[in-house]
């Protein structure tokens, strides 16, 4: 029961690692580069939450120091995950331009096909 | 292209909304949920809208790639200049409080300044990438 | 006033002339901007080791923040080793640059690549100098996705598959990155390494400081290529333009070991990550398993530039094999080899990429005769060769005495011999080469090669000769390495 208990009360990081390794999966199971760095997206995504879940307290305010309010949700995850998301929309974007680079160069995406039609590559 | 006249129209009549509203975005920032990054992507979108509903030769035609280029290092190098500026006054690289007259009103204009260095930097890095895939293989 | 603001100002000024270059985008402005940033950077990284040497840790409070509310940047010894490390490194490479980008690239991509490398050196800068974990996750990936574009820039067209692996892999090494600083940051509540380092104490028993190590540990390994995480590396350096490979093969695997270093024993501290742990056996097995395994592969190479690139894994090798060591001596032949390496690897690849330049090729067979057309360049190539084998007057030898050292005073006899018996491996590949270039008849396509042009030939020089110098009086690097090592076993940030 109490093994239960802590499995649902902290659903939050279930979610997360749920997402993080699927995302870990498609990345090493596909031989597509798109859904690969779809995988690495999702990957990426998972710790997005797994930052900021944590950061929101229930009740909680945002930290503008007011009279009427005690418990404030602390602002700096949010922060660093705009950040983050910033670097992941970048190595999202150079992937895919590598991706569409690639396709001209060798005329495929798939890495097996790829590397069937060049073996030195 | 005979049918979207309706859409056309919409989203013409759309543009300049999401134009002021992506400044609403970004001024409101000071004070509440908004800034540079949301406000830059919702002029990139605006612009993206624009291309999609008259063609990307019209899109480019109002932005031009080279516009787009420099927009990206522009709002670098506004950001950059923000901390040179309060390095030349005598204090910490992004430290605002020396570019007012008070500690309140100094670290408004350097955030605001700094969220402008953000906006123009993101709306021309989200226009580059649209621009890069939009305008392969043609 | 200038004084006070040097540790932004090394990061800051390469970003400036980042987005200068990129808003100008003319191939003849760039490389002047870079080479002048480059030069102001030795001036700024020196007068920061000078500081620190003489004065301890320096604090600067970003944005007048201070810390551990504001991002901090904090240089102490190590830190500041590591910037003269990578801003001399970066100037060397300027004068060498304009000749072999030019050859290499299209002549309107020329700026980006300045672009990219005055990018890539804020990155590693800017990951040496922070004091604050989020701050470093943020250079760590303008560093590495600056290096990515400049990989991708590779004429081979193979040169994109590395750059996609690199991307794929690297990326996965920085979320483990932010996974493990998020654990830290939800245990801590301080972001802040110095804070950090004190709060972890309260905290260390729980899983989730475990796990944060275990996830630091793998993502950084992942940037540094230890074995068996360096699959991305050979294509990455074998591919990438020749400038471009000097400069990651000297500076970016170097600053990831600091980060390392910094983690291991500034954060979490020596005794939690050794004595509670089982992490120097995997280590020590994984390091001793880079310098063999990686060696013999590199043995088996028939490109250079790959050869020289599976060397490096097996010298991160003995990079690694000092902080499993983690004594003294040990440490102090890592730290010392983040400098050795860097100057014995930059001067081969340079060598390599005048040759490239002159040839057009990198395989093994291009090379044949080689040593006759450009006498001066191979030269190079044989000095910094006999640095990476270790022979006594280089600096090869200088880390690899205080690793024998060092495993000798913890009692593994059996390292120190490994260590010598390693070193028989690098002989071979490092004469297969000299063989080839030296001693057989010139190809038709070599014999009308002519030597290679002066601004190519004084920067290898400059290598190889540090090399030599810093071999036979190693006093200077040496002992700023054993100062570092000891603050590092103190545990003082």
């Amino acid at each position: 029961m109490d093994f239960l208990q802590t499995v649902v009360s902290h659903y939050n990081q279930w979610i997360a690692v749920f997402l993080m390794v699927s995302g870990l999966y498609i990345v090493v199971a596909r031989g597509n580069m798109v859904k690969k760095l779809v995988g690495l997206n999702l990957f990426q995504t998972s710790v997005y939450l797994l930052y900021i879940s944590p950061g929101k307290i229930l009740g909680g305010t945002p930290p503008i120091l007011a009279a009427e309010f005690a418990v404030y949700s602390n602002p700096l995850p949010h922060v660093l995950i705009l950040t983050a998301i910033v670097v992941g929309v970048a190595t999202l974007s150079l992937g895919l331009g590598l991706v569409v680079r690639i396709n001209e160069a060798f005329g495929t995406i798939e890495e097996e096909e790829l590397f069937a039609r060049d073996p030195e590559a | 292209m005979r049918l979207d006249v309706i859409l056309r129209v919409i989203s013409k009549l759309l543009l300049p909304f999401m134009l002021v509203f992506a400044l609403y975005v970004q001024f409101h920032g000071d004070y509440g949920p908004g800034g540079g990054f949301q406000a830059g992507v919702i002029v990139a979108a605006a612009v993206i809208l624009y291309a999609i509903m008259f063609g990307l030769d019209a899109a480019l035609e109002a932005v031009p790639v080279r516009v787009v280029e420099i927009m990206v290092p522009l709002g670098v190098l506004i950001y950059a200049g923000v901390g040179v500026a309060s390095l030349l006054l005598g204090a910490n690289f992004l430290d605002y409080d020396v570019l007012g007259h008070d500690h309140h009103h100094a670290q408004e204009l350097g955030v605001m300044l700094v969220e402008i260095g953000v906006l123009v930097s993101v709306s021309g890095t989200m226009l580059a990438i649209f621009y890069a895939f939009a305008g392969r293989g043609r | 006033m200038i004084l006070d603001n040097l540790p932004a100002l090394q990061v800051v000024i390469p970003l400036v002339g980042a987005t200068i270059c990129a808003l100008i985008d003319r191939r003849r402005v760039a490389w002047p901007i870079a080479l002048a940033i480059s030069l102001v950077g030795i001036v700024i990284s020196v007068a920061l080791l000078a500081q620190v040497l003489a004065g301890g840790p320096i604090s600067y409070a970003m944005g007048g923040w201070a810390p551990p509310y504001g991002i901090e940047y904090r240089v102490d010894v190590v830190n500041a080793y590591i910037l003269v490390l990578v801003s001399v490194i970066g100037a060397v490479i300027m004068p060498y640059a304009p000749r072999s980008v030019a050859a290499e690239l299209a002549e309107n991509k020329q700026a980006w690549f300045y672009t990219m490398y005055l990018l890539n050196l804020t990155g590693l800068l800017g990951m040496a100098i922070t004091g604050d974990a989020f701050n470093a996750f943020v250079f760590l990936e303008i560093s590495s996705l600056s290096s990515y574009v400049m990989i991708a820039l590779g004429r081979d067209r193979r040169a994109l598959l590395a750059a996609y692996q690199y991307l794929i892999l690297g990326t996965i090494g920085a979320t483990f990155y932010v996974i493990g600083v998020g654990l830290l940051y939800a245990m801590t509540g301080t972001l802040n390494f110095v804070d950090m380092a004190e709060r972890i104490v309260d905290v260390e028993s729980s899983r989730s400081v475990l796990a944060a190590l275990a996830f630091l540990t793998v993502g950084i390994s992942l940037k540094l290529a230890l074995f068996p995480l360096h699959v991305w590396l050979p294509n990455a350096y074998a591919y990438a333009p020749s400038v471009a490979t000097v400069f990651l093969a000297s500076t970016a695997t170097k600053v990831a070991v600091y980060l390392f270093l910094r983690f291991f024993f500034s954060i979490f501290g020596a005794r939690f990550v050794y004595a509670d742990l089982p992490l120097t056996e995997i280590l020590l097995v994984l390091s001793v398993a880079a310098m063999f395994i990686a060696s013999i592969i590199a043995i088996f190479q028939d490109d250079v530039k790959r050869m020289l690139a599976y060397s490096s894994v097996a010298q991160i090798g003995y990079m690694t094999l000092g902080i499993g060591i983690a004594n003294l001596n040990g440490l102090t032949g890592t730290i010392v080899h983040l400098f050795n390496h860097a100057v014995t690897k930059g001067a081969l690849f340079m060598a390599v990429g005048a040759v490239v330049m002159r040839v057009g090729r990198h395989d093994l067979e291009g090379l044949a005769g080689i040593g006759r057309r450009m006498p001066v360049t191979m030269a190079g190539f044989v000095i910094a060769g006999l640095s990476l084998i270790g022979v006594p007057g280089t600096v090869g030898f200088v880390s690899k005495w205080y690793l024998a050292a060092g495993a000798f005073e913890s009692g593994a006899w059996l390292l120190s011999f490994l260590i010598m018996a390693s070193s028989f491996l690098a002989v071979v590949y490092v004469g297969r080469v000299v063989e080839i270039a030296w001693f057989r008849e010139p190809t038709q396509a070599v014999a009308s090669v002519e030597e290679a042009p002066l601004s190519l030939i004084i920067p290898t020089w400059v290598l190889v000769a540090a090399s030599v110098v810093f071999g036979l009086d190693a006093a200077f690097t040496a002992g700023v390495a054993e100062r570092a090592a000891e603050a590092l076993l103190a545990g003082i940030l």
